[in-house]
Parts: structure tokens; sequence; C-alpha cells
């Protein structure tokens, strides 16, 4: 199906996100930055499907949404908050990021400005309906080995992570 | 007014959900009704899990509200909308505040793929099976926000229970769908299909529903999966994060009143939205029972009489309780308040006969049997088995079901595949 | 403003681009190692982003592919950094990043 109402969706979705992102970076609770990431990643999830990319959407609820910040929620319960809370939250080196930010910010605008010309004015038309089909064969065919070494780093993190937060080996 | 009807009827012979034809209106009428439907459910399983769970424990339940407890579910609606708001002193203000909603925004926008008929769901999405396990999958958030809001140990750790049976038990979900949309592919062309209409349409074109297929995977596919819905509910037997005799009452320990109840509506919803996707991966969807061993345009007139004959039946069982009801003049309103719902109940079933109702409400209608099935099955574990000690559940998420799965999806991929090759060369 | 209302791949890009300075940001500045891996996570999710957009316009799927290859290995890394922050807290007991200099001289 295609999108409807792009530029309302757009602009909604990317406000959520953009305001999120700042949230995640401005808290000083480690709790509700997590709950902006999550808000975040949504939308994002929603972006997604604007895209013509319902599987990478599907994909990034499951595992980023309900996975990965699942992870960040139990970490932030068991590592202690209460005492990093009342300290200051900027680190020392704080000017420096601020300036590298802004000099990386100056090349986005500088390439984007210069570049936008290239970009054909409609994009290529996509279908939807076998897309999960589609990359299922991609993911099987081109990518196969891709896909097997991404299956031995996620054994190697399970692994690892499990043995570095054990309290005896 | 004569065009309304027109309008209504146009739509009515539609052959695509609302969602895919782009329908706005109509898909917020979906919505409305889909919501409204949740509601009554959540409210007869209120009275049905009292009631049920009573007489399988030898008493009686509750009786004194309504006619045999009927309006129970209403009174416990208004007495907690009247509760006091307790929020802790300590309590994070904001997370206490967004994690109920977000169990119930996961609870329910789940039931936009669910399919009651080949047309009758709000949208068919092309990844419907991988939406709905993914947003139910977003409910371990709200309980992890609700046992951390409460500023309190049981609640922390009731939540942190909770969740980690949660994500343990998804694993093993998981690999049971993954299994069962594995049968999916097993057509003329060889492509599966994830979208929930697609799946039931693959069950109605191969002919038998996912539990008989390739049995006993099928059956082995569908026990997993069975299992893992009820731990993923945090229902009996795996309800030791919530057990009050255990924990006070877990992660919503702290909650009263009006957030309560919407902890309250998510389980419940959570519960019939599993037993949706269980029914519509093995059991057949929205189809009939039979399909092919009786089929035929006789059989499916009689098995077409099913809705107004349940609906005639429960008729029948209230008008012969209100005949056992006691002759006491204090009993006089009740007595008739349980002939008038007899006869509600009763016209409802005579509507059901219309042949023009009958066709559109049979596939609903055996959607919604079906669901009610593994509702009661629900009801029957919580009065039968005793809870299992949370590192039992551990184990036999991991150690038991996980290695499951995966010998009946490689076996399962094993057979298709030679199905393919010796039969289909 | 017609070409505000005109979605088109360059919109995709600058929000992408605007997540990732503000993933860049948090790393650069904040204090609490959380919060620092949670910026990580929204730079990978901007690199997604764009991806996916430039999926569209060409009309093939590799870039979603590639975006589920980076979705799985965020996974992987956010694992492996919050096993090695857990590891580091139960030795030093703070979240602070200005205290893990060890190997400061």
């Amino acid at each position: 199906m295609a999108p409807v109402a792009t530029p309302f969706f757009f602009y909604l979705l990317s406000g959520i996100m953009l305001i999120g992102g700042i949230l995640v970076i401005t808290r000083k609770n480690p709790v509700h930055s997590a709950l902006a990431l999550i808000v975040t990643l949504l939308a994002q999830a929603s972006i997604y499907l604007m895209l013509y990319a319902p599987f990478v959407a599907g994909v990034q609820i499951i595992l980023y949404a309900g996975g990965i910040m699942v992870l960040f929620l139990f970490v932030i319960m068991l590592v202690s908050i209460d005492r990093s809370m009342k300290e200051r939250q900027f680190n020392s080196q704080w000017v420096v990021g601020i300036v590298a930010a802004t000099a990386l910010g100056g090349l986005f605008i500088a390439v984007y400005t210069k570049g936008k010309d290239i970009f054909p004015e409609h994009a290529l038309p996509m279908v939807e309906n076998d897309n999960t089909q589609q990359i299922a064969t991609m993911l099987y065919g081109q990518y196969m080995f891709a896909f097997e070494i991404a299956s031995l780093l996620l054994l190697v993190a399970i692994i690892g992570a499990v043995v570095m937060a054990k309290k005896r080996i | 007014m004569g065009q309304i009807i027109q309008y209504i009827r146009s739509y009515l012979s539609s052959s695509q959900t609302p969602g895919a034809a782009g329908n706005m209106f109509w898909v917020l009428v979906y919505i409305l009704l889909v919501f409204a439907g949740l509601s009554v459910a959540v409210i007869a399983m209120n009275w049905l899990e009292r009631k049920i769970l009573a007489h399988m424990q030898v008493r009686l339940g509750p009786m004194r509200v309504g006619p045999h407890g009927l309006l129970q579910p209403i009174a416990d609606a208004l007495k907690l909308l009247l509760k006091e708001d307790i929020v802790p002193a300590e309590a994070d203000g904001l997370l206490f505040w967004v994690a109920p909603f977000v169990v119930v925004l996961a609870a329910f926008t789940v039931f936009v793929v669910v399919p009651f008929g080949p047309t009758h769901a709000v949208t068919d999405m092309n990844i419907g099976i991988l939406f709905m396990l993914g947003v139910s999958s977003l409910s371990v958030l709200g309980i992890v926000m609700a046992g951390w809001a409460s500023n309190s140990h049981y609640p922390l750790i009731g939540a942190l229970r909770s969740s980690a049976q949660m994500v343990s038990y998804e694993v093993a979900m998981g690999l049971a769908v993954v299994s069962a949309v594995l049968m999916t592919s097993l057509n003329a062309e060889g492509t599966g299909t994830l979208s929930m209409i697609g799946i039931v349409q693959a069950q109605q074109a191969q002919g038998e529903w996912f539990i008989f297929k390739f049995f006993p995977l099928g059956l082995i596919a569908f026990f997993i999966f069975a299992v893992a819905m009820v731990a993923e509910t945090n229902r009996a037997p795996f309800d030791l994060a919530e057990a009050e005799s255990e924990l006070t009452a877990g992660f919503h320990t702290e909650y009263s009143g009006f957030r309560w109840s919407l902890f309250f509506l998510a389980e419940y919803s959570a519960m019939i939205a599993v037993s949706s996707i269980a029914v519509t991966l093995w059991l057949g969807g929205w189809l009939r029972p039979f399909a092919n061993m009786l089929g035929g345009h006789t059989w499916d007139q009689v098995f077409s009489l099913f809705p107004g004959v349940t609906f005639l039946l429960f008729a029948a069982m209230c008008f012969y309780n209100t005949v056992r009801m006691p002759k006491h003049p204090l009993f006089r309103v009740q007595t008739i308040g349980l002939a008038g719902f007899g006869v509600v109940l009763g016209l409802i079933g005579l509507i059901l006969f219309i042949p023009a109702v009958s066709t559109r409400i049979q596939d609903i209608f055996w959607f919604a049997a079906k669901v009610a099935g593994f509702m009661y099955l629900y009801i029957w574990y919580r009065g039968t088995f005793p809870r299992y000690r949370f590192d039992q559940l551990m184990r036999m998420g991991w150690k038991v079901l996980l290695p499951l799965g995966l010998g009946v999806l490689i076996l399962t991929a094993g057979v298709a595949l030679l199905q393919e090759k010796l039969w289909h060369p | 403003m017609e070409s505000m209302l005109h979605i088109t791949t360059l919109h995709y890009l600058v929000l992408g681009a605007a997540l990732f300075l503000l993933g860049v940001i948090g790393v650069l500045t904040r204090r609490n190692v959380v919060i620092v891996l949670m910026s990580i996570e929204l730079i990978l999710n901007a690199v997604n982003l764009n991806l996916v957009a430039f999926s569209r316009l060409w009309g093939g799927l590799h870039g979603q592919v590639f975006a589920i290859f980076v979705i799985t290995d965020a996974a992987a890394e956010a694992a492996v950094g919050l096993g090695i922050l857990i590891a580091f807290f139960r030795n030093k007991e703070t979240v602070n990043i200005d205290e893990v200099n060890l190997l400061k001289w």
C-alpha cells in the first residue's frame, strides 16, 4: 500500500525523532533518556514504513525497541544511578565536543547544499507486496556469507557478554 | 438514508480489508468495532474467570450482584474508577504515569492485523505476524518501567522477573511461529507469506490446518507456542511474578484504582491477542472445522447454523436458570433480569439465522469460538496447575522449549524439502 | 514551500544527518556511560535511515539488507558494551566516564 499524506507524516515523525534525540542527550536521568530513545526508535520504524521497507520496520521494532532497549533498561536498573544523577552531567571536555560537532555539522551542510542536484527528481517505483520474500532471496542468496558471519558475531557477543558479566568465571 | 445503506452495502461486498483499500472511514469503523468487541470480551472474561474458577473449586463464585453475578464486572469497574489514586511519594512521576499506557498501547495495537475473516481485519500488513510479535514485545518495556517507577523492592523484583520471563519465552514463541510460517510456503509457487490473512488462506489452499500438518510436527510446534504464550502473558502456572502469596502483587503493587485496571485490561487483551496468533497460525483462523471431511454444500449449510444455535443454547441455559431461581420476593428483580438477558440472547440467536447476516458472521463466529476455547484453557490452567518456581520457569524456557523449538523447525524444514522433492519434482 | 511539500530523498538524508549530529554530541559531551552508549545507538540509527532512503531511491533492496545487518551488529555491540560496563561498575562503583582512567600515567 502506498504511503498516504506523506508530507504530514514525514514532518510529524521527523519532529518526534529530533525531539526524542535531543531528550536522549540532555536528560539527567538515564531512564528518561532510554524512554526518549524508545520513542525515537518507534518513530524511525514508522519512517521505514514510509520508505517501502516493512520488513526492516518489523525488525527495528522487535530487535531495537523490544530487545536492545530492554537490555539497556535492565542494565540501568542494575547500575545504581542515584549518585550519578546528583553530579554534573556534562563531562570535562564538552567544549571540544561541541566544537567538533559544529565542524561536522558545517561539513554536512556544505556537502548537502553542493550536491543536492545529483538526486533524480522522482524515486524509482518500488512494490511492497513481496518485500519480505525479496529480502529473504537476497539474504540467503547473494549475502549468505555475510549472514553466516553475522550469526557467528552474535554467538561471540553472547559468550562475551555472559563471561564479562559473571561474578566468577 | 438510502444512500447510506447503498454505501454500506457497496462496501460490504468488497474483497479487500479497508486498510489495503485505503478507505479511511471504514478503517475507523473497524477500529471502533474491534475496540468495543475487545472491551466486551474483557468484561466477559472477568466474569467467566471468576465463575469457572469457582465451579472448578466446588464453590459458586459471585452470585449476589446480578443474577448469578452477571453484573459483577460492572461493579468491579465502578469500584476501580472510584478508588483513590495513590502515587508513592518517591515515585518517578513521568514513568509512573506512562507505564500503564505503554502496556495498554502494546496490547491494543496488536489487534490492527488480527484477521476475523478474509476481509474482516483493520488492515492486512505484509509483515503481519512479525508486527504482532514485535508490538507484543513492547509490553515488556512497560512492565520494566512500572517496576522501576514504583521505587520499592517488591515491584522492582517482580518487574525484573516478569520481564526476564517474557523475554525468554518470546524466543520459543518466535521459533514456533517460524516453523508455522514455513508451512505456508508449501504451495505451487513456493512462496510463503507473513501476512495473517495469507497464512489462513494458505491453510485453506492446502486443505489442512497447520496443527495437523506433518503430524506430529505441527502439533509439537502448537504445543510449544501454547506453553510459551501462557508464560508470555504472565498467567498461571507461570505467574510467580504477580502471585499474591509470593511478591504481594509484583510490578503493579503500587498501582491502585484506574491505573491498575489499565494493567488488568492489558493483561486480558494480551491473552486474547496471543490466542488469536495461535488460532490463526495453527487452528485455521476463520475456517470452519471439518472443511475437507465434511465438505459440500449441505454440510456448509449445517455449519452455518452454528452461530444461531449457540446463542439459542445460551438463551435456553438462561431460561433454565430462571426457572431454578429461589421463589422469594427478594429475588424477583434478579429473576426478571435473568429472563430478560435470556430473551436478548435468544433474539440475537434468531437474528443470526437470517442468511444475509449469517454469511457475514460465519468467519467471525468461528474465529471467536476458537479464541473462546483458548480463554477457557487459560482459566482451566489457572485452576489446575501449581505454580512454577522462578528458576524452574527459566530452566524450562531456555533448556526445554528452545531446543524443542529448534528441533521442530529443522525437522519441519527437512520434511517440507522432502515433500517438495519427492512429490513435486 | 512547494519544495518542502514534496518529500524527496534529500529530506530523509538531512534528517539522518541531524540525528547523527545529535548522537555525536551525546557521545562527546556526556559523563554517564549508559547515555554515551545510547547516543551510539542514535548514530547507528541515523546510518540505517540513510541506507534505507538510498535503497528507496535506487529501487534495489541492498540498502535494506545492509540495514538489517547494521541492526544485528548494533544488538551485539550493545550487549558487549553493557557487559563491559557492568564489569567495570563492579570494580569501581561509578558510571562516570571521567573516572575511567586506570591506564592514565
